[in-house]
């Protein structure tokens, strides 16, 4: 039985463009661009210099602080520069430029010798700079360390890739679901967790039944069909819909119990724990109506999207807009300089006679927003206080509740802007909490 | 570096649902449409004055409005030819032509724009038409009928429904059972759009189908009026049926802009649209009471939205009143 949540919509999902091509290897470009703050958390220093030589999964940036990732060259060549470059979410950040010189010569990996403890796994998820690959790119290793009085009886892997037109989870699943497992087994047992569930939607069913194949008779590993409604893959939502619990406003998962990964996430913890493999490729998917051959590619970080479209046969008619990430949540980029980073799922292209600017209209109360919010919030009402400067009255509101799925925008008749409201709304409020702490 | 592109950059998300605004309308004005155009087989020229006369004025008004406030005229959304069709539809066959031109204009002006246009106003505009007219004008707003069953010359004071209200105090004969048929096909004894229950019911069913319209304003709205009805002693099926009622529930009580937009709300506002409904036509002296119950739960619908806020995910209580 697959339970229909009240909440979401369904979206045209535009995925059968590459959900049935096997994942290939991206062309290496001559430069790459390795930002050092490619998580959330505190940004790495630099451990290179220019001029220096560095090989395939060399660190090249760390930090003392706890809620961090360092990051890793991801080409054999030399430093040309460390210096800002462009970042997805726009500006410039602190970025290490390797010049490739095609060798791809690796400085020597080993995986975790001996038994495996819950201290071994976290120093090698560390190690390798594993951050989530949903998106958010929150450093794994501190996922793995439940503060002292939590405990974690649940750990779901997110299956759900509720993005439309993204399918690289969807391949990687498929691909490694051997690796999957074995990343979940080691996450239970790192944070002594009873149960482990893999949840994936309805419209992945090559996953599902390979997946329950490997897990047959298995008591403690369940797969979780979930129904093809965005957003289902929102960790606070998957969490609802597979365990029935509610994460307090404000709280993490692991308040009621649960942990979540990414399924992407959980096949490079395996990848980090056995061969010692650091992070220095990811899976994503470039595609669109935008672009010629949409493809599933396992790409070096801190290649730039242009190389990557080239890859792909370039553009499908006039470029309109290129977006990292998904369509729902990614951003929208000015220029193809722009490198992958680690929680790049994909590369969406629009031509442009498929991207819509139109001038949005009053609000005309017709409920869309509110019927489809999966948190419950009132869109509509935080969106005019919002458009009036009020932010008191939106922080009333819940704002700061919403996780910009984009719901409200997609379904508002009116065209509202209301995800720009809400980030709006959210950094005002942010930096007046900052200001008076 | 490559070279430079020209490429649109904007919030999340990226793509759009294709509901539109005017496509919204435009849904609502074409399932109206077999019931108007019953109504000009029924009533003939008489409907067709009236629905040009009405649907011109609010046009047109709009527009007059909006270029006098130096806005963008946006008489393309189709609100305001919507507006202009619901206050023809809720108006007697028989009026002189001043009417609908009247309504049209108070509708507009009063109803509409002196809030801020679409999207502002508390009261449905084509209501606030039709009350506006109802008390200034009662003499031809109440004896403009046809006769119920009769012929199309014979001038009538009186409706299904107020030939039950006359049996209630004890001054006529009435059968309730007997007005069914007409009631669903057509009904020459009332206002335009009450010509068909039938046809109604075929539109109401293209909107909920289409998720244009929830289902909870007008389940609310009907269930009351047919429950409350076996305790006033009278025809459950013939009060739902007869006057505007079914026009109200599925055309003009779901207004969105008028009506609660809480899932909990609707339901509320719609159960009250009922209650006042069958307060009006069984104790009250006039013999409908849709267009006044609708505009007194208008007045109630910030307030019932600001007592049922959906509980926001992870949030303590059920029930939390938003604040002021």
């Amino acid at each position: 039985m697959v339970k229909i949540p009240r909440w979401g919509t369904y979206l045209p999902e535009t995925k059968e463009k590459t959900s049935g091509k096997l994942i290939e290897d991206a062309s290496l470009s001559s430069e790459v661009v390795i930002s050092l703050c490619q998580h959330i958390g505190a940004p790495c220093n630099p451990l290179v210099e220019k001029g220096d030589r560095v090989l395939v999964g060399q660190k090249i940036g760390d930090t003392e602080a706890f809620c961090s990732a360092p990051v890793h060259a991801s080409v054999s060549g030399e430093v040309i520069a460390v210096e800002p470059r462009p970042h997805f979410t726009g500006g410039c950040l602190l970025s290490v430029v390797i010049a490739a010189d095609g060798k791809q010569e690796n400085v020597e990996f080993a995986g975790v010798s001996g038994k495996l403890t819950p201290q071994k796994v976290r120093c090698a998820v560390r190690e390798a700079g594993l951050v989530g690959l949903g998106g958010a790119a929150f450093p794994t290793h501190v996922k793995l360390c439940p503060p002292e009085g939590k405990s974690i009886d649940s750990v779901i892997i997110n299956g759900c890739e509720c993005e439309p037109f993204i399918t690289c989870d969807h391949r990687n699943m498929l691909e490694k679901a051997d690796l999957l497992l074995d990343g979940l087994r080691i996450i239970m047992a790192t944070v002594e967790a009873e149960k482990g569930y893999i949840g994936i939607e309805m419209n992945k069913l090559d996953v599902i039944r390979k997946v329950e194949e490997l897990v047959a008779g298995e008591e403690n590993i369940k797969v979780v069909r979930l129904d093809t409604k965005y957003p289902h893959g929102a960790e606070k939502q998957l969490i609802k819909a597979v365990l029935e619990r509610e994460v307090p406003s404000g709280g993490l998962p692991m308040d009621v119990g649960a942990l979540v990964h990414n399924a992407g996430t959980t096949i490079a913890i395996s990848e980090a724990v056995r061969e010692g493999k650091p992070l220095t490729e990811r899976v994503l998917t470039v595609t669109g109506p935008g672009v010629k051959n949409p493809k599933n590619l396992r790409v070096k970080i801190g290649t730039p999207i242009g190389h990557l479209i080239e890859g792909c046969g370039g553009f499908e008619g006039e470029p309109g807009k290129v977006i990292m990430g998904g369509p729902m949540t990614g951003f929208a980029q000015f220029s193809l300089d722009v490198p992958v980073v680690k929680g790049t799922s994909g590369v969406v292209l629009f031509p442009r006679d498929q991207v819509e600017i139109t001038p949005h209209g009053p609000c005309f109360r017709c409920g869309r927003c509110i019927r489809a919010c999966p948190v419950f919030l009132v869109p509509n009402f935080i969106g005019l206080y919002v458009e009036r400067d009020m932010i008191d009255k939106a922080e009333v509101y819940s704002v700061m509740d919403c996780i910009e799925c984009g719901l409200c925008a997609y379904v508002c008749p009116a065209r509202r802007p209301l995800v720009q409201y809400m980030k709006y709304a959210k950094g005002k409020i942010m930096a007046r909490r900052k200001k008076t702490s | 570096m490559s070279e430079p592109l020209e490429l649109v950059v904007s919030v999340s998300p990226h793509i759009r649902a294709k509901e539109i605004v005017s496509g919204i309308i435009g849904w609502v004005i074409l399932t109206l449409l077999p019931v108007t155009l019953m109504s000009v087989y029924v009533f003939g020229l008489y409907a067709v004055k009236i629905i040009i006369l009405s649907v011109g004025t609010t046009v047109l008004t709009e527009a007059a409005i909006q270029k006098l406030r130096k806005i963008p005229i946006t008489i393309g959304d189709g609100s305001a030819a919507l507006t202009g069709l619901l206050l023809a539809l809720i108006l007697p066959p028989r009026v002189p032509w001043w009417i609908p031109v009247i309504g049209g204009l108070v509708a507009i002006t009063l109803g509409k724009q002196v809030f801020g246009g679409l999207g502002y106003n508390v009261f449905n505009p084509a209501l606030v038409g039709r009350a506006v007219l109802m008390v200034s004008w009662a003499e031809p707003m109440a004896q403009s009928w046809l006769s119920p069953l009769g012929r199309l010359d014979a001038v009538s004071t009186a409706t299904p429904l107020a030939l039950m209200k006359q049996a209630r105090a004890g001054l006529a004969q009435f059968h309730s059972a007997y007005y069914y048929k007409p009631l669903l096909f057509t009904n020459p004894g009332g206002c335009l759009g009450e010509v068909s229950a039938l046809l109604l019911l075929v539109g109401a069913t293209i909107l909920l189908y289409k998720r244009i319209i929830e289902w909870r304003i007008p389940a609310g709205f009907l269930s009351t009026v047919f429950v409350l009805s076996l305790f006033t002693k009278t025809d459950p099926f013939f009060q739902v049926l007869a006057g505007g009622l079914l026009l109200g529930a599925f055309f003009m009580a779901t207004d969105y802009v008028t009506s609660p937009v809480t899932p909990r709300g609707t339901l509320i506002f719609g159960i009250g649209c009922g209650f006042i409904t069958v307060l009006l036509r069984c104790f009250s002296n006039v013999p409908e009471g849709v267009t006044c119950a609708i505009l007194f739960m208008n007045a109630f619908t910030p307030l019932i939205d600001r007592y049922t806020m959906p509980r926001v995910y992870g949030k303590g209580k059920r029930r939390e009143k938003a604040p002021l």
